[in-house]
């Protein structure tokens, strides 16, 4: 899970990494009284869960109270990329004489944490990666030893520090690796990290990215979730809360399935014949008759959902509770749309029978079942 | 010949009195694995489907020197501890079923299996099966035969799917295996597909890949260089949107990583046949075999 950016400097204000002086407002009248406290030109930041707050409008610059508390209304009206603006953060405008990239992420392929340092920092790494490969260094860490000093002064180097700059940089390396491995994190940034003229380094933006499956062991973070903060839409959280993966897409047809590959084939199924899945989702693993009726329900709250495609692959999951489910779902079901089955496997026979009984058709291929589907909202289109 | 479990093989079932391991230790059994022990912390001296337990791996090893392969169903928030467990028993192969772990202990633990020698399936897998002899996983194991092709996956249903599909066409399977849905994976394409090549059993490999990570793009420069064998490619995702994780934690596009595109050309290039959808398999391993 994403942090918002104040949240990402608590972490970072724990490991003794400098920020500027700062204060969080929810309204226009604190954004006023922070900045009169802080008593420099100040920057007013849209706290979102989201990157690109800036190009949208998201940062301001205020040097009075006045202009400040006038910024923060304006921001805290926005919806950022389909983010509500709930919180501003105010912060010391800082001068700069060099922005510097730090992060640490996980390399997938390499199974390890890696550190990325760069002296070309406040812009996109990735276009930098791209545009000028040559000016980012990387060191590899090992999982079990973690970041030791002279790795991070080497990295540090590589990136083409010297003296004592390459020490501070390093310095700030290593507190950036507490925090990754106090949080859990599957990401951590500074970008930029901005040396002032009187050469000071002070961490201008934050990112922390927390691995969800490590929530268990961070209450805090657990109880916002619980409160319903998330990068989630809504319907995406209530999947989730009933245990469920729920992707919002932008087509028209439905897509319910047991299993992330084979709901992921599904889709490419139904684009194969020519249509277009409206969402993903996956009822997981030995899922009940409930869990089917409540999928349903889900997916045609979605209103561009012309037609439903059920794909079950019974291993854990029995064919049976499946069909009992659909037929659950049936009885209240908001909208009457085409539902196309397609079912094999454990207690296939059981299943076969139920949905017989109440008159529903199914299928046993999966690629017939996706033509059929197909054809149905193109009849009706 | 096979790889990573046969007839021989002597398994602990981890976390054995819960639903879970309960319920696959019996049809693990059924299917003829031989289970000489399992764990639970705290309740040695139980028994589970005439399966004794015992406190520790350590312990169970006492008694049966001959375990060398785990296959793990604690919950999450146990199930790194169990791993290390495994790992420090000196077990070779650990199918790690549990899904949800955290990131960081599957890097520390991955990292100390590949010291060590040890495989890790997994974690978040549906395990191995090698039809006829050993299923140390969860899979429904109707759907597999004995046979020639080899199968590895990301995936757990569509594995199935797929291997379904083969029995299906008269194409039995010399091991089956799932990756892992997860970001982090101990076992890789590469590792599966380098014993299939030096499989006596195996004629050609049935890749499983979806988005997300470059896997397969790893796996695609390993065939190119060092696979004579035929390799036989499915990519679920292709219609998946940027930046959205599709169940698995590991299928995510981001930026440009780990689009479905990319892992296709890559596997093409390397000579793979890569097939549009699971019932093309079939007539893809027609052709070339």
């Amino acid at each position: 899970m994403r942090l918002f950016e104040y949240e990402a400097k608590d972490a970072f204000r724990q490991v003794g990494i400098p920020l500027p002086a700062s204060g969080l407002a929810s309204t226009a009248r604190e954004a006023a009284r922070i900045t009169e406290d802080l008593a420099c030109p100040v920057a007013i930041k849209a706290q979102i869960l989201a990157g690109g707050r800036g190009k949208a409008g998201g940062i301001k610059f205020a040097d009075t109270p006045e202009a400040s508390k006038e910024a923060a209304a304006k921001i805290l009206k926005m919806t950022i990329h389909g983010h509500p603006v709930r919180r501003v953060l105010i912060e010391q405008r800082l001068e700069i004489k060099q922005e510097i990239y730090l992060g640490i992420t996980i390399d997938r392929s390499e199974r390890k944490p890696v550190a990325i340092c760069s002296a070309m920092g406040g812009v996109d790494i990735e276009q930098v990666a791209e545009k000028h490969p040559e000016k980012i260094a990387r060191s590899w860490i090992d999982p079990i030893l973690g970041l030791r000093d002279f790795e991070a002064r080497q990295l540090a180097k590589n990136a083409g520090f010297e003296g004592r700059t390459m020490l501070q940089v390093a310095g700030l390396l290593l507190r950036l690796w507490q925090v990754f491995i106090k949080n859990d994190a599957e990401l951590t940034e500074i970008n930029p990290l901005i040396v002032t003229p009187d050469g000071k380094f002070i961490a201008a933006d934050a990112r922390l990215n927390v691995d969800d499956n490590s929530l268990f062991r961070h209450q805090a973070l657990l109880e916002r979730v619980g409160a319903g903060i998330s990068e989630k839409t809504k319907l995406e959280q209530q999947a989730h809360e009933l245990g469920m993966t729920y992707v919002e897409l932008e087509g028209n047809i439905g897509i319910i399935g047991n299993g992330a590959g084979l709901v992921m084939a599904t889709m490419d199924a139904v684009k194969y014949y020519g249509g277009a899945p409206a969402n993903f989702l996956d009822v997981g693993g030995g899922a009940t008759a409930e869990r089917m009726s409540n999928a349903l329900e889900i997916v045609l709250s979605h209103p561009d959902v012309e037609a439903v495609f059920i794909n079950i692959l019974g291993g854990i999951t029995r064919c049976d509770e499946m069909a009992r489910g659909i037929i659950d779902a049936q009885k209240t079901l908001p909208r009457d749309v085409p539902i196309v089955i397609r079912m094999i496997g454990t207690r296939e026979k059981e299943g076969a029978e139920i949905l017989a009984a109440a008159n529903i058709p199914f299928l046993n291929s999966m690629d017939a079942a996706a033509k059929r589907v197909v054809e149905q909202v193109t009849k009706r289109g | 010949m096979t790889i990573l479990v046969d007839k021989t093989t002597k398994v602990i079932v981890q976390g054995i009195t819960g639903r879970e391991g309960h319920f696959h230790t019996k049809a693990m059994l059924d299917y003829g694995t031989t289970i000489l022990a399992g764990t639970t912390p705290g309740k040695s001296g139980q028994e589970v489907e005439g399966i004794p337990v015992f406190d520790s791996v350590v312990e169970a090893k006492e008694q049966f020197p001959e375990i060398n392969a785990s296959i793990i169903f604690v919950p999450a928030r146990f199930a790194a501890d169990a791993t290390y467990e495994a790992l420090d028993a000196g077990l070779t192969i650990v199918s790690l079923i549990t899904e949800h772990i955290p990131v960081h202990e599957e890097m520390r633990f991955i990292e100390l299996a590949r010291r060590q020698g040890s495989y890790i399936v997994g974690p978040n897998t549906p395990g191995i099966i090698t039809p006829g002899q050993c299923k140390l996983g969860i899979m429904p194991a109707h759907v597999f035969k004995p046979g020639r092709v080899g199968l590895i996956s990301r995936s757990g249903t569509l594995t199935y799917e797929v291997a379904a599909s083969l029995t299906e066409a008269g194409f039995g399977q010399s091991t089956a295996l799932g990756l892992g849905g997860d970001p982090i994976v101990g076992m890789s394409f590469v590792d599966a597909l380098k014993l299939f090549e030096a499989d006596d059993g195996t004629d050609a490999t049935v890749l499983i890949g979806e988005i997300g990570g470059s896997a397969e793009e790893a796996a695609a420069t390993y065939i190119k260089k060092h696979i004579s064998k035929p390799v036989i490619a499915y990519i679920a995702g292709r219609t998946a949107p940027k930046g959205k994780r599709m169940g698995h934690a590991g299928a995510i596009v981001s930026g440009k990583t780990g689009t479905a595109d990319g892992k296709i050309k890559a596997l093409r290039k390397a000579g793979a046949t890569v097939i549009d959808r699971p019932i093309d398999v079939d007539e893809a391993l027609q052709k070339i075999l």
